[in-house]
């Protein structure tokens, strides 16, 4: 049984473009303070990251859990927003919701989802139209990538 | 090719962290598309962008790219040269454009990342 050594909650406002990405930035801080291998921060960052984009463009705000364990990352990010009626289709590289506003920020290009699943050794999404999106991304420290 | 010599070639303004242009850069990245950045970070790498808004400092930050180039005249706010500067990521600006900026630096031995 793995043991947890840190757990931290952020939360993330929905259209706050501007803070956007402190909380992946206070996520990668933290693990550079416990000595964390370079690749693994990285991978978290990039995983907060886009998940902190997402709810920033689609979300109206979301509680962010991260746990470090002996064994593992996890970023558990649950948004109350409008939620996903196609997972599937959300997770296809390319496939994109986002408004011009959005793309012209750098982000809506339909790449979050598969760039934060790309980078987890385990993933899992469950949305609720109307109720908001659940994502989880596991890193494992031991990173053989 | 070291960051200063990128400076001179692209006749650049170095908007923070003049004190970091010592570093040797061999790979750079270029897109206005942050997710295209943060899919295949290439860390060390320059990273080249028309985008000015604070997620172009952020995605340097996450991706550890040492040194953002904004290219075609395009200058940040004072908020993402103060996020670079907490960051230690050098930010430099350029009038000349995305395609010529990637000639010159890839004419130089700068490879790509993506």
């Amino acid at each position: 049984m793995a043991e947890v050594l840190l757990q931290r909650t952020f939360e993330v406002r929905g259209r706050d473009f501007d803070k956007a990405g402190e909380t992946s930035s206070e996520i990668k801080t933290l693990l550079k303070e416990v000595g964390i291998d370079p690749a693994v921060i990285r991978r978290a960052g990039v995983v907060t990251f886009e998940a902190e984009m997402n709810v920033v463009m689609y979300a109206n705000s979301a509680t962010v859990v991260f746990t470090l364990s002996d064994e593992d990352i996890s970023i558990e990010v649950f948004d109350r927003g409008p939620g996903i009626a196609d997972i599937d289709l959300a997770m296809q590289e390319g496939y994109s919701t986002a408004t011009d506003e959005m793309r012209q920020m750098g982000f809506g290009f339909g790449m979050g989802l598969p760039n934060i699943k790309k980078n987890s050794d385990g993933f899992t999404i469950e949305s609720e139209v109307g109720k908001g999106t659940r994502v989880q991304s596991v890193i494992k420290l031991n990173d053989n990538r | 090719m070291k960051l200063k010599d990128i400076v001179i070639l692209l006749e650049a303004e170095v908007l923070s962290g003049a004190e970091l242009l010592d570093i040797d850069i061999g790979t750079a990245v270029a897109s206005d598309g942050m997710s295209e950045i943060l899919a295949a970070p290439h860390p060390g790498a320059l990273m080249i962008t028309g985008l000015t808004n604070i997620q172009s400092v952020r995605t340097a930050e996450m991706a550890d790219l040492p040194a953002i180039l904004y290219v075609r005249g395009k200058r940040p706010n004072d908020k993402c040269l103060e996020l670079a500067a907490a960051k230690r990521i050098s930010v430099l600006a350029t009038r000349i454009g995305m395609f010529e900026t990637c000639g010159l630096l890839r004419e130089r031995g700068v490879r790509g990342g993506m």
